[in-house]
């Protein structure tokens, strides 16, 4: 199964190699979509990780464990398409590659698989039919 | 026999259902496989499209007089001031004026004409000195645009040929009319609809001038002036073709007739309100030559990328690239490869195309020979100002 976190931890936690322990020893694919570390402070990891059910579960165990608060990842975005021009604003910010252009028919195709739900397409959009939705 | 049709000839074929039509994208191909000549004998009229974001847009209304009547001096709708400083009913919404206390979300002048299009209620609030021949001081309520006697848009810059694309060298992001701009050179934005863009079939204003009919908003419209800007005296290409922003047009139509299709209000964050406008204009096959104008495609235009970091009016340019490499979708600055995304679209653009073409098609609509040319030598100054202002 594939689930997204963002992992929210302490200073002290910064010290120790969580994702190299999280890999080692507990099987988990893991893929960082966004980090935001500052030392001394707070830091945030937005990470996609692929693993067992039972592998997940003690992996996440560890981290909660280590001092590690985990938020799953419920935000989703939500695209108004019926009322979209298909200007293409949105596609000009969106690295993760969700919402595309389809340079044939000029129409934005969204994929949200890849939708790390970083928010710049709400910035973006001049209709303002982008938002952000808790599920 | 070289090939050559007037407008009246043109005209006599769409009133008696005969004329062929054809949009900017769908000559290419047809002038690929046969000669100019063959083309310009098959084909009449070649439709062209633009659907982006114009900030240089508004309209003229007229509310009706009140009981007693007011003289307006200052004119909000939906808490958005409008320009009364002309006769005592009218005024001026201009399309990036915005509400004076914004809560959250931008709310300007093209939502306020979004709203009317959409036949929504729209508050009216007008304030008046009082006068001897308009005693009233003030007036406050709703209006819809069925009940206002004239509302037509009139734009002062609209359907430019040819704008420049942008992009950020800073390492901060920039929310700029350009969309968007992500750090490190993070993207390039563009907009224009090129080889099916306006001004850029008949880069050199042989067919469109004052008067020529046009599709404004959804409804028939007329070219009423040059542009504000326009900047014929721009360097060209062999084909005509200007290689940055050069001519413009101003445009006029009827409100009341518009479709919020075709006419959307648009926020740039921390930038302001801009308006979408999609005009549709036909271009005449009146000879071999003008052919060969209409056959323009992507691989053929060219613009700038200018550098937004740089907060000055001569902003460096950084690239020269054809329309053919930004709808790839990314070029190269600097070494570096850049994903690159329209800002106006391009769908909206075809469909107006394709409206256009039925509507000739149909013999709904005519083509207008211009009155008077656009100005062919015209060019675009700094601001002068000079001396300091005394109290």
């Amino acid at each position: 199964m594939k689930r997204r976190f963002t992992m929210k931890f302490q200073p002290e936690s910064t010290k120790k190699p969580l994702t190299y322990h999280l890999i080692k020893d507990y099987n988990l694919k893991v893929n960082i979509l966004r980090a935001d570390i500052t030392e001394g402070q707070e830091g945030r990891l937005l990470m996609e990780v692929e693993a067992s059910k039972a592998d997940l579960d003690k992996g996440l165990k560890f981290l909660e464990s280590e001092g590690v608060t985990i938020i799953p990842l419920d935000q989703h975005l939500k695209w108004d398409k019926d009322n979209c021009i298909h200007c293409g604003a949105c596609t000009a910010v969106c690295f993760s590659g969700a919402l595309q252009m389809d340079r044939n028919t000029w129409e934005v195709n969204k994929d949200s698989e890849k939708c790390i739900v970083c928010g710049l397409c709400v910035s973006a959009c001049p209709l303002k039919i982008i938002t952000v939705e808790f599920r | 026999m070289s090939v050559k049709k007037t407008y009246s000839e043109i005209n006599e074929k769409i009133k008696k259902g005969e004329a062929v039509v054809v949009t900017a994208e769908e000559i290419i191909p047809m002038v690929e496989e046969k000669d100019a000549e063959a083309v310009a004998q098959e084909v009449d009229v070649v439709t062209t499209a633009t659907f982006g974001p114009m900030c240089s847009s508004g309209v003229f209304l007229n509310f009706g007089h009140s009981d007693p009547p007011i003289r307006m001096k200052k004119v909000w709708l939906n808490d958005v001031p409008a320009y009364s400083g002309i006769a005592a009913v009218d005024a001026y919404l201009g399309a990036t004026e915005e509400k004076e206390k914004n809560g959250e979300g931008l709310y300007g002048g093209a939502h306020v004409i979004q709203d009317l299009l959409d036949g929504k209620k729209v508050k009216l609030r007008a304030l008046g000195t009082g006068t001897d021949c308009y005693p009233n001081k003030e007036v406050e309520g709703y209006i819809t645009l069925a009940d206002i006697n004239e509302a037509f848009m009139f734009n002062a810059r609209n359907a430019y040929q040819n704008y420049a694309a942008a992009t950020n060298s800073t390492s901060k992001t920039l929310y700029t009319y350009m969309g968007v701009l992500l750090p490190k050179f993070g993207n390039v934005t563009y907009s224009t609809s090129g080889q099916l863009s306006p001004l850029l079939n008949d880069p050199e204003y042989r067919t469109i001038g004052i008067g020529t009919r046009i599709f404004f908003g959804g409804t028939i419209g007329y070219v009423s002036w040059n542009g504000t800007q326009h900047n014929s005296n721009q360097k060209r290409t062999e084909n005509g073709v200007p290689v940055g922003p050069a001519g413009t047009l101003s445009l006029i139509g009827n409100l009341k007739e518009m479709s919020s299709e075709f006419i959307k209000a648009a926020v740039y964050e921390k930038y302001g309100v801009s308006l979408f406008v999609g005009v549709g204009i036909p271009i005449p096959v009146l000879d071999a030559e003008m052919v060969k104008k209409v056959a323009v495609k992507d691989e053929e235009i060219y613009t700038l990328v200018i550098d937004y970091g740089v907060p000055k009016r001569g902003r460096p340019v950084l690239a020269r690239v054809s329309y053919a490499e930004l709808k790839s979708g990314h070029i190269t600055i600097e070494g570096k490869q850049v994903p690159t995304a329209p800002l106006s679209s391009i769908k909206k653009a075809r469909n107006i195309a394709n409206i256009l073409k039925d509507w000739i098609l149909q013999g709904s609509f005519f083509l207008q020979e211009p009155v008077q040319s656009l100005p062919a030598n015209n060019s675009v100054g700094p601001m002068k100002l000079k001396g300091a202002c005394e109290e």
